[in-house]
């Protein structure tokens, strides 16, 4: 049974509980309502964090463009509160209106901008 | 807030457009008509209904510099910039030759009407002309104030924001607020003479919003919530938009561009958006070229029970109650729980108050919700759209949310983000411009009205299917069953998007269409007509 909440949207997850699996196959992406979650990279056995997202941050969007499956795993910090996109609502609306569409881009190309910053700061530190 | 004017002789004040073409140093303004609507009403009726129409004398209004009161250009505003390039406004600008009706730096944008309609288009307007550095302004004129509870600060609606346009809203970046959410719905339980039977959200998850359009019933006082059209107000004001506190009583031409009156003067603008609902009389208002045809509607009943958040949960709970009965006159009635009020919708013809008793008094109503020490503290009649203009637009003026297309009884709130956001994306991609709208806006109304078709063949077998006990048992036989099962939702997911609203009606049309749809239909019809029935 989900926790449910009055005035609440989306669906609870409590702290550690996994969103979304690394090497799932994602058919929706998510946004933030309320708490945290992070984005956990899984490899050789151990765990990196790459991105802590906050209340208004899209993740899994990646879904919606490919169909490789989920590069990371996400998980709650402390409650978390988090709304689901349906691919298939989301591309339906895109067909009618593409702009839609330039918000997510937007949030995408932030995201490619952040870690084009890590990348080059790893090189700084490796040199 | 005033808008930015500048009085003139007999008290008018204009603010005459840059761009304006004719160069006349006097503009005739002939204010002929005036509205006398305020905002505040009477329970049982829309309180912005009332209006007279009077003649007024012609008044001159001399032209003035618009540009002293230009606002502060957005990139001098507290947003990011996102360093898009110029050359994107020129490609997407229409040739020089062809019209000049395109918005440009400076040019002033009114949006008659502060409900979701003429926020959201606000916010989208101003939204994209940030992304194309154009400097534009946009006055949102609405005189009431959702921060009032009762009628003075309502929209006269169920207050149901569908599963889809959370989500939308949600990718938009506008996500609804706990204090705006007086409840999220989980299940839709449908009440019928056979039975009642609950249908679970298909995502196990809150998505769809029950939230007070204004602040609440009138006795709401302090109540720790905010209205949903205040907090999509705040969201525009947020890109910029100018609320303007006033009522707007006219709307006359000034050369080829819109003139806004209220009782402080008249301001002339490059383009008006009308999202005044249908529910006042600004739309009687419009001079017949501002758009063709008039809205059909269909009136409403909304009242509001007390019964205080713990009494609510154990009644009703996270669930949107439907009842479909075999009373006359009543097509359709829904119960919404929201924080500490439940709010009754009803649609049908001619509901009077022996139809509501009728309805109240119901085995099936007192069952799940019994009234006796309920008081109603607010109720309304409000119309709404059931059919729209023929052409929801004119030159440099546009016809969005409930005033020009909306959905068929459901996700009003849906159609009016839709042609918010045709219309705001029309004027800034391509021109405003009669032309313009009929080439990119219209066609999303057209669409609109298309699956309203498909919505009225729904409904129709609703109306069959209410007024035949035999099929209403199938109906619920076969919804129970899949609800036990939770696989092959066919009955569950063509209900559930047809209350809901949150799927095109085409959806549900073609769902129902589907041979596992039909499968189980004919067996659960067949079952009904035997002596006994299993119903594993």
């Amino acid at each position: 049974m989900p926790i449910r909440r009055r005035g609440e949207l989306g669906k609870v997850f409590t702290d550690g509980e996994v969103i979304i699996r690394q090497g799932d196959v994602g058919d929706r992406m998510y946004v933030v309502q309320t708490g945290n979650v992070e984005v956990v990279l899984e490899s050789d056995g151990e765990e990196r964090q790459l991105s802590a997202l906050q209340a208004g941050d899209f993740f899994g969007e990646m879904a919606l463009f490919d169909k490789v499956v989920r590069s990371a795993s996400v998980r709650a910090v402390g409650e978390a509160r988090v709304l689901t996109i349906d691919k298939r609502t989301l591309l339906k609306r895109i067909s009618e209106d593409p702009l839609l569409a330039y918000n997510l881009l937007r949030s995408m190309s932030t995201r490619v901008r952040d870690l084009n910053d890590q990348i080059s700061a790893t090189g700084n530190r490796i040199s | 807030m005033q808008p930015s004017s500048v009085k003139g002789p007999g008290g008018i004040t204009t603010s005459p457009s840059r761009a304006r073409s004719d160069g006349n140093s006097v503009v005739g303004v002939h204010i002929t008509r005036t509205a006398a609507g305020t905002p505040h009403g009477q329970p049982g009726l829309p309180d912005h209904a009332a209006g007279t129409a009077v003649p007024t004398e012609p008044l001159h209004v001399p032209e003035t510099d618009r540009h002293r009161h230009r606002r502060r250009p957005w990139h001098q505003s507290k947003r990011p910039s996102l360093r898009t390039n110029r050359s994107i406004q020129r490609l997407v600008s229409r040739p020089a030759d062809d019209s000049d009706a395109v918005l440009e730096d400076g040019s002033r944008i009114a949006v008659v009407g502060g409900g979701p309609a003429g926020s959201l288009f606000a916010y989208f307007l101003l939204r994209l002309a940030h992304t194309i550095d154009l400097d534009i302004s946009v006055d949102v004129f609405e005189p009431r104030r959702f921060s009032h509870c009762g009628p003075a600060g309502c929209n006269h609606c169920g207050g149901i924001v569908s599963e889809s346009l959370v989500q939308m809203l949600a990718a938009e970046g506008i996500n609804l607020p706990p204090t705006v959410v007086q409840r999220g719905i989980y299940s839709y339980v449908l009440h019928m003479d056979a039975g009642v039977v609950e249908i679970e959200s298909p995502v196990e998850e809150q998505r769809i919003a029950a939230i007070y359009r204004g602040n609440g019933p009138r006795t709401a006082v302090d109540m720790p919530w905010d209205s949903f059209d205040g907090y999509l107000q705040q969201v525009c004001e947020k890109e910029g938009a100018r609320l303007v506190h006033q009522l707007v009583i006219g709307m006359e031409r000034d050369g080829d561009r819109p003139v806004v009156i209220t009782n402080d003067g008249a301001t002339t603008y490059d383009l008006v958006a009308v999202a005044s609902g249908v529910n006042s009389n600004f739309l009687s208002l419009l001079e017949p070229d501002a758009a063709q045809g008039r809205a059909e509607v269909s009136r409403t009943f909304i009242t509001e029970f007390e019964l205080g958040a713990d009494r609510i949960l154990e009644t009703l709970g996270d669930s949107m109650h439907v009842f479909l009965l075999d009373i006359p006159r009543l097509e359709f009635a829904a119960l919404i729980p929201k924080g500490d009020y439940v709010t009754m919708a009803m649609l049908g013809d001619e509901i009077d108050t022996d139809l509501i008793k009728q309805f109240l008094d119901s085995p099936e109503v007192q069952a799940a919700f019994p009234t006796d020490s309920m008081p109603a503290v607010c109720s309304c009649a409000p119309v709404i759209n059931v059919k729209g203009p023929e052409r929801p637009f004119g030159e440099r003026v546009v016809l969005i949310g409930d005033a020009g297309t909306t959905r068929l009884y459901k996700d009003g709130i849906g159609a009016a983000y839709r042609t918010a956001k045709a219309a705001a994306e029309t004027a800034i991609v391509h021109g405003v411009s009669a032309h313009d709208f009929d080439q990119h806006y219209f066609p999303t109304c057209r669409a609109i009205a298309t699956d309203n078709m498909f919505g009225r063949l729904i409904f129709f077998f609703t109306i069959a299917v209410r007024k035949s006990r035999y099929a209403r048992k199938a109906v619920l036989r076969m919804t129970a069953r899949e609800q036990r099962r939770r696989t092959g939702l066919h009955m569950s997911g063509v209900l559930w998007n047809m209350f809901t609203g949150s799927a095109p009606y085409r959806d549900v049309f073609v769902n129902s269409l589907h041979p596992g749809f039909l499968y189980g239909l004919a067996r659960s019809l067949v079952v009904g007509v035997r002596p006994s029935h299993p119903e594993g």
